[in-house]
């Protein structure tokens, strides 16, 4: 399940989804971990690679709000579980022309590298391995929801299966180290898509929900195009827009120090 | 000194058999439509108000340490043959009682082959592994700015030059030719007072210091080179750089200040050590004018190293250590020959940054601290910044200097010490 957080976020890219091949089976009930590796695979691993620009706006209790827009270039390493994340900022201006750079590692040994470029001193800056459940350009998703949740760092128990959807709860094997004590994820059981994801504190009181608001089919890939997560504590919301979305772009590997000093064609339009 | 002319015949005919099929290409699929047609320009940039003051008295400078009111303009254009890039500052000046116009960028970027990136006149240029301690990084810096509380930004000075950058399975090479030598915007008495151990005491506006600086073109040119290769996402580099002691480093007979020859040789490493980034950089300072150091008139020839490590500490919560050494080599001359005070043999720098995040990331707290075991002196650079809304933020910020002694690199600044608030509205 890990990764159906990112699903929801990154997915857009890299929705494939496989249920063309994998007739319904309304009837038939895949075991959990079918169903938490295909939407993994479904949500990271289809396509070579992919390109969006993103548009999020976070809006607070007062409802005062504030927006990032990005371009984001992925690209998956050999078939492995291993990808690259490039991250193009337009605005707000004060961060234009920024690039952020990631080497995702799924080894959970392994931290991701990470480099963030300031245009104003050419200065490609590495950051040092963070906390993933921080905030994502101070918006309400977390670094986790955008780079992933290893499925090995949860258990998975399918706890109710309607017309729609399975139902998947995620329990944390190491509970200190996330705010959470457990999360389901609602994924639609023809794509595969997370649609929803309930986040439940450790009083058990839901607190945080992710949900798919809208879903187009690109490339023949059902993609996420419009999330929105909702932090019931603070009462902010943040909305995630995807639009520009295209898949197997044949990217080169644009993810290296060349490309932080001047951005790909790909990034730029 | 034929070498520059070879170098500088290779780059014309780098840049004008590569740029020319290029444009010819650009056109080409443009059919008939010109070089610059439908040149789209982006234009963005900022206004900013930012005013300080020195919270100690200085006899030779100015109560205000920074008054200024600022618009700075980017205009950039992206058309198939090249990128092309333009950014300036326009300056009120309080404290000089002056308008300012500051050209920070205005420069040609192409990729003639995949193997090749050039990139032509004045452009902001960073290398090495330090965190505001620089040993390869010998592009210029300004000083000034950097002292009486501009934004950081501004500690990188431009340089003119030409930046080729070749791609190559095995490695990747930068070169930067500088036609004319760039020197730091260094501190000059003008803004900022300073130990002149000429006059064995601090000086100021009083005596601002005159140069007799290499300015001829294409004579006293700077070459700066990089070979660097990422192994594993472990950053390896080595460096070389041609030119000239980047701030005075030295005097003639007639009390001028002056640039002796430098040359500079070094190398680093960075990547992931433990749970946070670790770095290690190196570079010997060969005071070419002065090899044997007999020369009292003209610096020592250094060594100088760094090691430092980042790591995050908590929620948004980040520190940063670096230990730096300059480390003389002909120390005992120096000593037997330096009338005045002298400095230690070796300079040890600690510093240590934290930054923390807070308010939805809105709100930015950081402290960097240097501080000289060895000068027994110390520079703190707090600062607080606040995003009022996408476009406008307000900061507020300090520039503390202290010491035991007024001579030591930092401690001659005490005078200097400074708070200032800046606004600021990007668009």
């Amino acid at each position: 399940m890990r990764l159906l957080l990112k699903a929801i976020i990154v997915l857009c890219f890299s929705l494939p989804i496989i249920a063309a091949d994998e007739p319904n089976s309304t009837t038939e009930i895949p075991d959990v971990n079918t169903i938490v590796n295909k939407a993994n695979i479904m949500a990271y691993y289809q396509g070579e690679d992919g390109k969006a620009k993103v548009n999020i706006t976070i809006t607070n209790k007062q409802g005062q709000t504030r927006e990032r827009e990005f371009i984001i270039l992925r690209k998956d390493v050999n078939d492995g579980r291993d990808q690259k994340y490039y991250v193009y900022f337009l605005k707000p201006a004060d961060v234009r022309k920024m690039v952020y750079l990631v080497h995702k590692h799924v080894d959970l040994k392994k931290d991701d590298d990470r480099w963030l470029y300031l245009p104003a001193l050419d200065l490609v800056k590495r950051i040092a391995a963070g906390d993933k459940r921080t905030s994502f350009v101070g918006s309400d998703f977390l670094y986790e929801d955008v780079s992933g949740r290893s499925l090995e760092e949860d258990t998975h128990e399918l706890i109710e299966t309607t017309d729609k959807v399975f139902v998947v709860k995620n329990v944390p094997k190491q509970p200190d180290t996330v705010e959470f004590s457990y999360y389901n994820v609602a994924i639609d059981r023809k794509t595969f898509v997370p649609m929803k994801m309930q986040f439940y504190d450790k009083e058990g009181k839901l607190y945080r929900v992710i949900e798919s608001k809208k879903i187009e089919v690109i490339q023949e890939f059902p993609t996420v195009v419009k999330s929105e997560v909702r932090d019931l504590k603070t009462g902010s919301k943040t909305e995630m827009e995807f639009s520009d979305i295209k898949y197997n772009i044949e990217l080169e590997d644009i993810f290296t120090e060349r490309y932080l000093h001047r951005p790909p064609r790909e990034a730029m339009r | 000194m034929s070498c520059p002319r070879i170098i500088i015949t290779l780059l014309i005919w780098a840049a004008t058999s590569v740029t020319f099929p290029a444009v010819a290409r650009g056109s080409d699929e443009n059919g008939t439509s010109s070089l610059f047609s439908e040149l789209a320009v982006e234009t963005h940039g900022f206004y900013e108000i930012r005013s300080g003051y020195r919270i100690r008295k200085d006899k030779y400078e100015k109560d205000m340490s920074v008054m200024e009111s600022r618009l700075q303009l980017e205009l950039s254009s992206y058309p198939e043959w090249a990128d092309l890039k333009f950014k300036a500052d326009v300056f009120g000046d309080m404290v000089s009682e002056e308008g300012h116009f500051d050209l920070r960028e205005a420069y040609i970027f192409t990729r003639p082959f995949d193997f090749m990136d050039l990139k032509f006149g004045r452009q902001i240029l960073t290398w090495g592994t330090g965190d505001l301690v620089f040993i390869n990084d010998l592009f210029p810096k300004d000083w000034q700015s950097f002292f009486i509380g501009r934004d950081t930004e501004y500690l990188k000075a431009p340089s003119d030059a030409v930046k080729m950058s070749l791609f190559g399975d095995r490695a990747n090479l930068d070169i930067v030719y500088t036609p004319k030598f760039d020197p730091d915007r260094f501190i000059n008495g003008e803004r900022i007072s300073y130990w002149n151990p000429t006059l064995d005491r601090l000086v100021g506006e009083d005596a601002i210091v005159h140069t007799d600086r290499p300015n001829q073109w294409l004579r006293d040119f700077e070459i700066a080179a990089r070979l660097y290769k990422n192994i594993s996402n472990y950053e390896f580099a080595l460096y070389g750089y041609h030119g000239y002691w980047k701030s005075p480093g030295g005097q003639n007979t007639s009390g001028q200040a002056i640039f002796p020859d430098l040359n500079v040789y070094g190398a680093s490493i960075r990547g992931n050590v433990g749970k946070g980034i670790g770095n290690l950089e190196f570079g010997y300072y060969e005071s070419a004018d002065d090899q044997s150091g007999k020369n009292v008139l003209i610096n020592n020839s250094e060594l100088r190293y760094l090691i430092g490590y980042t790591q995050e500490i908590g929620r948004d919560f980040t520190g940063g250590i670096q230990y730096y050494v300059e480390h003389m080599m002909d120390y005992g001359r120096y000593k037997d020959l330096q009338p005045g005070p002298r400095r230690d043999r070796d300079r040890h720098l600690i510093t240590v940054r934290l930054t923390k995040l807070l308010m939805s990331q809105n709100l930015r707290c950081s402290l960097f601290t240097y501080y000289s075991p060895s000068d027994k002196d110390a520079y703190m650079r707090p600062n607080v910044s606040y995003k009022v809304s996408d476009n406008l933020a307000v900061e507020l910020g300090g520039n503390i200097f202290s010491g035991d002694y007024p001579h030591t690199f930092f401690g001659q600044f005490q005078n200097n010490t400074n708070v200032y608030t800046a606004l600021r509205y990007s668009f």
